[in-house]
């Protein structure tokens, strides 16, 4: 069955239709294991819903899901053992301590009482809450609680952590300290991470990343991939004479130069490839040059029409959220 | 600090080395949600007080108000403030019930409730927890009002007192299953009031509580008879105060069994239909 070489996520032509609508329409993608996958969209586009499905916490209507292995369908039980969850809402008890929210985890992921103690202790030290672990969750600060969700969602060593929003509203220190800890596990432990997230630095940390607009995957590739094929870089040459330069690089590549304070300015294939190749002909002094790959936010812009910032979690998100779980008994 | 983090070793990610079979988790995941609720209910004492304060108010000041208009005749052979103690007994563990079903609401909306529907354990031993946990937290707020008992000149002995708990705790167990069948039908915690005004207080007024259940208007006598909650209250007012006429329909007695069957039969329908209602995925 699940080889050392099976894809930690599998999804194969899965659609999810709410009455006429589709919020999933055949979406296939693999996740291989010790991956950090980015999962983009716009708001609506299917990602809350895709990540429920491979969580279990909704069916698909057509099309197959496998996570670690195991049919999101078929298999409900073996595929939440095999995950770990941490959601942008806080989904702890506050009037539990620490140390008690994480003994209920265990025991509603079977594992044993007298693995518990030492399962738990070096993950509470990983997220630096040791001091605090008998304190009531309500006295926490919003980062310290999500702090706890990452220490509680690795507790039953998951296969794949799904990381929806991990920083949403956090500080900017406490975002680096839990990247940390994310990086750390990834190179300790190779655990394979399902982000989603709408901070462009935390999208270009990923192995690969896949679009979904429409409840389609409109791109899936690495990062450089991705903003590779969106096209030009943009190169800024400050030169002794710009003029001069602009009607150089004009006659001599046939470019569109546009003259900026900064310099000339002229959008090319492979950016730094050109350079060395401008320097030949260019017989101008030259102060700097600045080759800039298309961002991320650009290759999200082509692919979808919106920023990624834009697409920030707002109301609509979590009222979706709150839809999902309410699904359960409209059945 | 970050650094001694990352220093740290993890073997808490390595493989669990024997976890749990289905069977035991489950068991294990019902005294989890139980637990949970009795933790938090001591951890909220305020919740005790108010618990506790409109049972008492309606006992000390209603009773006391109402007992000289009423007489001893009207509340069926005892004043009628020992008539209501039993009634606020029940009044107390049907708020209580309700309320800690109504909880999983504001689960859902504030997060815990979604911890537990991801996890590998069945839906039916989250529900009969939540069942056990809003069952026994009504049946604390129930026993606190028992102190109350001398000073109404109700006596408990050692045998009517067990009896008690035991009618307690099935009319406890019976509401809250109830209670988490309105709220899987619940949307929002704005739809809080509306269980108070339509279902909690027509529960209680129509349940012989407050008032006798002889003697009543043809429509009113039905009405009460179908009330579920009438049964658990009319066999809690009997092992009080055994002098009391007991429940009739249509002239039939009903014995004490069968105040216990009903209310079991209707616990255990309503917690069939919880679970049911759990259960699914969209």
């Amino acid at each position: 069955m699940p080889g050392a070489a099976a894809p930690a996520v599998e999804v194969d032509s899965l659609v999810k239709r709410f009455g006429d609508f589709a919020a999933v329409d055949d979406v296939s993608f693999e996740v291989q294991p010790g991956e950090l996958f980015g999962f983009l969209g716009p708001n609506g586009a299917g990602k809350t819903t895709t990540i429920s499905i491979l969580c279990t916490l909704l069916m698909p209507t057509t099309g197959v899901a496998r996570v670690a292995g195991h049919d999101v369908a078929l298999e409900q039980a073996a595929v939440r053992e095999s995950i770990g969850l941490v959601f942008q809402e806080v989904t702890l008890d506050d009037y539990l301590t620490g140390a008690e929210n994480l003994r209920f985890h265990a025991v509603l992921y079977g594992v044993p009482p007298s693995e518990v103690r030492e399962r738990a202790r070096p993950l509470l030290e990983m997220v630096g809450l040791s001091e605090r672990a008998d304190q009531q969750v309500r006295f926490y600060s919003g980062g310290m609680k999500r702090r706890l969700e990452i220490a509680r969602g690795l507790l039953h060593a998951p296969r794949v952590l799904f990381l929806d929003e991990p920083t949403i509203g956090l500080d900017p220190q406490t975002r680096l300290h839990i990247w940390n800890y994310v990086d750390s596990l990834r190179t300790r432990e190779s655990t394979t991470m399902f982000l989603t997230t709408h901070y462009m630095d935390e999208a270009e940390r990923c192995d690969r990343i896949a679009i979904i607009d429409q409840g389609r995957i409109v791109a899936i590739d690495t990062p450089d991939a991705l903003k590779a094929s969106i096209g030009k870089d943009t190169v800024t040459v400050s030169t002794a004479d710009d003029g001069a330069a602009r009607d150089a690089l004009a006659d001599g590549f046939g470019l569109e130069v546009e003259l900026t304070e900064d310099g000339a300015r002229f959008r090319v294939t492979d950016g730094e490839a050109f350079v060395p190749r401008m320097f030949e002909r260019l017989r101008i002094g030259v102060r700097s040059v600045n080759v800039r790959r298309p961002s991320l936010d650009d290759v999200f812009m082509e692919y979808t029409g919106h920023e990624l910032r834009d697409a920030d979690a707002g109301a609509g998100e979590q009222f979706r959220a709150n839809a999902m779980v309410r699904g359960f008994r409209r059945g | 600090m970050a650094d001694a983090a990352l220093a740290t070793p993890l073997p808490a990610t390595a493989p669990i080395r024997r976890r749990e079979g289905a069977m035991v988790r489950n068991l294990r995941a019902v005294m989890m949600v139980w637990t949970r609720d009795l933790i938090r209910l001591k951890r909220t004492p305020t919740r005790i007080v108010t618990g506790v304060a409109q049972p008492l108010l309606f006992l000390f000041v209603l009773g006391a108000g109402l007992s000289h208009l009423i007489g001893k005749q009207g509340a069926g052979g005892v004043n009628y403030q020992q008539y209501l103690f039993p009634g606020i007994l029940a009044m107390s563990v049907l708020t209580s019930s309700l309320f800690s079903a109504i909880a999983i609401v504001w689960d859902r909306e504030f997060g815990f409730m979604r911890e537990m529907l991801v996890a590998p354990v069945s839906r039916s031993s989250l529900v009969f927890g939540k069942a056990l946990g809003g069952g026994s937290v009504a049946v604390v707020q129930g026993l606190i009002l028992v102190f109350a008992a001398p000073f109404v000149g109700v006596s408990l002995t050692v045998g009517s007192f067990f009896a008690m708990v035991g009618f307690l705790l099935l009319l406890a167990f019976a509401l809250t299953s109830f209670g988490i069948v309105v709220a899987s039908r619940m949307q929002r915690m704005e739809s809080f009031q509306m269980v108070m005004a339509l279902v909690l207080q027509p529960m209680i007024f129509l349940s012989g509580a407050i008032f006798p259940l002889a003697e009543l208007p043809p429509w009113l006598a039905v009405v009460t008879r179908l009330n579920p909650a009438t049964y658990g209250i009319d066999a809690i007012r009997r092992v009080l105060l055994p002098q009391i006429a007991p429940l009739t329909i249509f002239g039939w007695v009903v014995p004490l069994w069968a105040d216990a069957l009903i209310t079991l039969a209707f616990g255990t329908a309503m917690l069939t239909l919880a679970v049911r209602l759990f259960a699914k995925t969209e």
